[in-house]
């Protein structure tokens, strides 16, 4: 079942008063819906309630229905009937209501969003943004805390976005829309109320899908990490300091495309890194970035990349999750193993 | 005389005697209501009134932060007893998210009924034991389940039901359809119950489909559709049992809409009031399905003080105990993480498991 809390609030938020990730977002999506009218939104309970997390919350009263629609009960259907009106010259923004739902339009993405520019030698670019909540750590029940970015970034076709900041999350967001490319779009919904001194009148420049960003700067390892983990990355980063380590820490801010610069330039820098991401580590997202490092920077490395992930299990009940969750202790477990004595 | 007149192209099933009455089926109030036995009417009573009892228990647990979430179905009591009652003791039951009453009718222990919502594990019962599949969340996804286990039952040469529920929003995914197609061309044993309850979350019906009713949807599978008063027990135990009966006998399956409302909010987290009138729910509360019950009951002189005190005095002590065994906390063992991912561990499991071992050593010792 879906818990529908927190509202993303009133949109008045003046310059001076904090505003939260889903506030910052509410935002992105009204501005792109002024902007430009091909902009449309779809998905279930979108409309009069604003979504269960409020992403939504006022555009159907300000756009209307056409503009932002709630749809029968159907994520297969609420992709292809997307996946359409692209087709037709519009630009629909798709809300999937948690990670685990969007399931059903996974044949349509993976065998329609990923390859329409592909198939038709680009005749036919899809330029449609699908947002999907995800992650864990809201103590939801079973299917509501999922984290599913390896799915999506082990298809050709697909950007994946996920920001971890509130100026990222309206920015990327824009960018998402903006794209001539499908843009799979991974919110972390323990950070929706995050909060930053964010003015929703000023939004900060939009940032280029594809770009990671040093988050932190330090010399004696690198955290790469991005969405959700972020948060718990900067907090390992501050303990750190404790044990004589500085480390910094990179947000990757997109997996694909994969900024495969940034990150090489700044493990060269420190010679010993760790992947952080709460999805299960077999075959997930770490796995992809550590061989990236290795085959870049081997000869910079001091010692193997190493990953810390959510454990190889189905996401578990909230009463468990907390031991699932990577959190700073397991981050400044794996910084141990990074053969500092032979450094 | 063209290809399209010979009998291959004629239809292959009359649609007719499929269709649902446009009116939704009642009994309490009717005539028709003087044949009910009156130990039925007293057992749906008693199980109503329990089931009232036990949404409010669990939703009063959410406030005490001793469940995670609780979609309530109160309004909806009728259907949810009835389905359980409907059932023969080898039948199974597919139930969805908000259908713990049935659950717990069925037999389920009524704290294991709510493991999934209080977060200590997923499903918190051994479905073999009453025979009721895991609580399922991915809407209409235990619809082909149902077929499925029925269609087995019958291969097997087994005297199996399969019941399965589902909301009116439900019905808008692929799985349903999916479900009731494979239903009706395997002639599996299977009831589908689609729950009416007005809403899905905050979308009213009038989004989800343009269908003249949901079950007018069964004609297009070639299964029969019914239109019940949800509200009405009697109803719904007599559609049930007519078509668990006929799903029995070889019958086929049937498309059943309970015709019902969800009282409270979606579940303890969301604000109704956000989308709908609350003269609408005062509508519906006038037509509630334990006042109904008990106007009936009362009308036959089967009911007194006497049994409405000890039906509410039940209810309370089940409700009493409830909250007692809910207010203890869990036993909850970590290494469960990694039990029965698969039969046997896989060695990156393994060694996970002693990682956390000793994360959880230095933890005590800390
Ligand atoms: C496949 C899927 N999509 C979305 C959801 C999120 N969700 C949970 S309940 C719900 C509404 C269900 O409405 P309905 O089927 O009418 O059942 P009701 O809640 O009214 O009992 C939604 C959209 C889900 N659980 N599964």
């Amino acid at each position: 079942m879906t818990t529908a809390t927190h509202a993303a609030g009133s949109t008045e938020a003046s310059a001076s008063k904090p505003a939260t990730m889903a506030q910052a977002l509410n935002q992105a999506l009204r501005d792109a819906l002024a902007a430009d009218p091909a902009v449309h939104i779809l998905g279930e309970d979108v409309g009069t309630l604003g979504g269960v997390f409020r992403i939504t919350d006022g555009l159907t009263k300000e756009f209307g229905e056409d503009r932002c629609t709630d749809t029968p009960l159907a994520e297969a259907g609420i992709l292809g009937t997307a996946v359409g009106m692209a087709m037709y010259g519009l630009r629909p923004v798709v809300e999937m209501q948690f990670d685990a739902f969007a399931y059903p339009s996974f044949e349509q993405l993976v065998s329609h969003v990923a390859r329409m520019r592909n198939r038709t030698r680009g005749a036919m670019p899809l330029p449609l943004t699908i947002r999907i909540p995800y992650g864990g750590g809201i103590g939801g029940v079973e299917h509501h805390s999922d984290s599913s970015e390896a799915y999506y970034l082990h298809t050709p076709g697909l950007h994946v976005v996920t920001p971890a900041t509130v100026e990222d999350a309206y920015g990327l967001l824009r960018a998402a829309i903006a794209s001539d490319d499908p843009v799979v779009f991974l919110e972390p919904k323990r950070l929706y109320w995050s909060k930053s001194q964010w003015s929703p009148q000023e939004p900060a420049e939009v940032p280029p899908i594809g770009k990671a960003v040093v988050r932190r700067p330090g010399r004696t390892a690198t955290l790469i990490t991005y969405g959700p983990s972020l948060p718990v990355c900067l907090e390992a980063a501050e303990a750190a300091k404790e044990d004589g380590w500085d480390l910094g820490v990179v947000d990757l801010r997109s997996l694909v495309p994969f900024d495969e610069e940034t990150v090489a330039a700044v493990v060269r820098g420190t010679g010993r890194a760790v992947v952080v991401h709460e999805s299960s580590g077999f075959g997930g997202a770490g796995a992809e970035i550590a061989a990236r490092i290795t085959e870049r920077c081997f000869h910079h490395l001091e010692a193997p990349v190493l990953r810390v992930a959510g454990f190889d299990i189905p996401y578990p009940p909230p009463m468990l999750e907390r031991h699932h969750l990577p959190g700073v202790d397991r981050i400044l477990d794996a910084v141990g193993r990074l053969q500092w004595e032979e450094g | 005389m063209t290809v399209l007149d010979t009998p291959a192209w004629r239809p292959r099933t009359d649609a007719a005697p499929l269709l649902p009455d446009p009116e939704p089926f009642r009994l309490l109030g009717t005539p028709e209501a003087a044949a009910l036995d009156p130990a039925l009417l007293r057992a749906l009573y008693g199980q109503l009134v329990r089931g009232r009892r036990y949404n409010a228990q669990a939703t009063a647990l959410t406030k005490q932060g001793r469940l995670a979430v609780y979609p309530s179905s109160t309004g909806q009591e009728a259907c949810e007893i009835a389905a359980a009652l409907a059932l023969q003791p080898q039948d199974w039951l597919f139930p969805s998210y908000r259908d713990t009453l049935a659950v717990v009718a069925r037999g389920v222990d009524p704290v294991e009924a709510l493991t999934l919502l209080r977060g200590d594990w997923h499903t918190g019962y051994d479905p073999h034991t009453h025979r009721v599949a895991p609580l399922s969340t991915p809407l209409a996804t235990q619809l082909p389940h149902a077929v499925g286990l029925a269609h087995a039952a019958r291969l097997s040469g087994d005297d199996v039901v399969a019941l399965a529920m589902v909301g009116d929003g439900g019905t808008s995914e692929g799985d349903f359809h999916e479900a009731l197609n494979f239903a009706a061309v395997w002639k599996a044993p299977v009831v589908f119950l689609v729950q009416n309850n007005g809403f899905a979350i905050s979308v009213p019906l009038a989004k989800q489909t343009a269908a003249p009713t949901i079950a007018h949807k069964a004609v297009g599978y070639g299964m029969p559709g019914r239109l019940v008063d949800g509200n009405d027990a009697a109803a719904m135990h007599q559609v049930l049992t007519e078509a668990v009966e006929r799903a029995r006998t070889g019958g086929g399956p049937t498309l059943i809409e309970a015709v019902t409302y969800r009282i409270d909010a979606h579940t303890n987290a969301d604000d109704a009031t956000r989308y709908r009138d609350d003269s609408e729910v005062a509508a519906w509360r006038a037509h509630d399905p334990i006042a109904v019950l008990e106007r009936e009951l009362t009308s036959r002189g089967l009911l007194d003080d006497t049994l409405r005190d000890s039906t509410a005095a039940d209810a309370e002590e089940m409700a009493a105990s409830l909250r007692e065994r809910m207010h203890s906390d869990p036993q909850l063992d970590p290494m469960d993480l990694f039990a029965h991912v698969y039969a046997e561990p896989t060695p990156q499991l393994r060694e996970q498991q002693a990682q956390l071992q000793a994360e959880l050593e230095a933890e005590r010792q800390s």
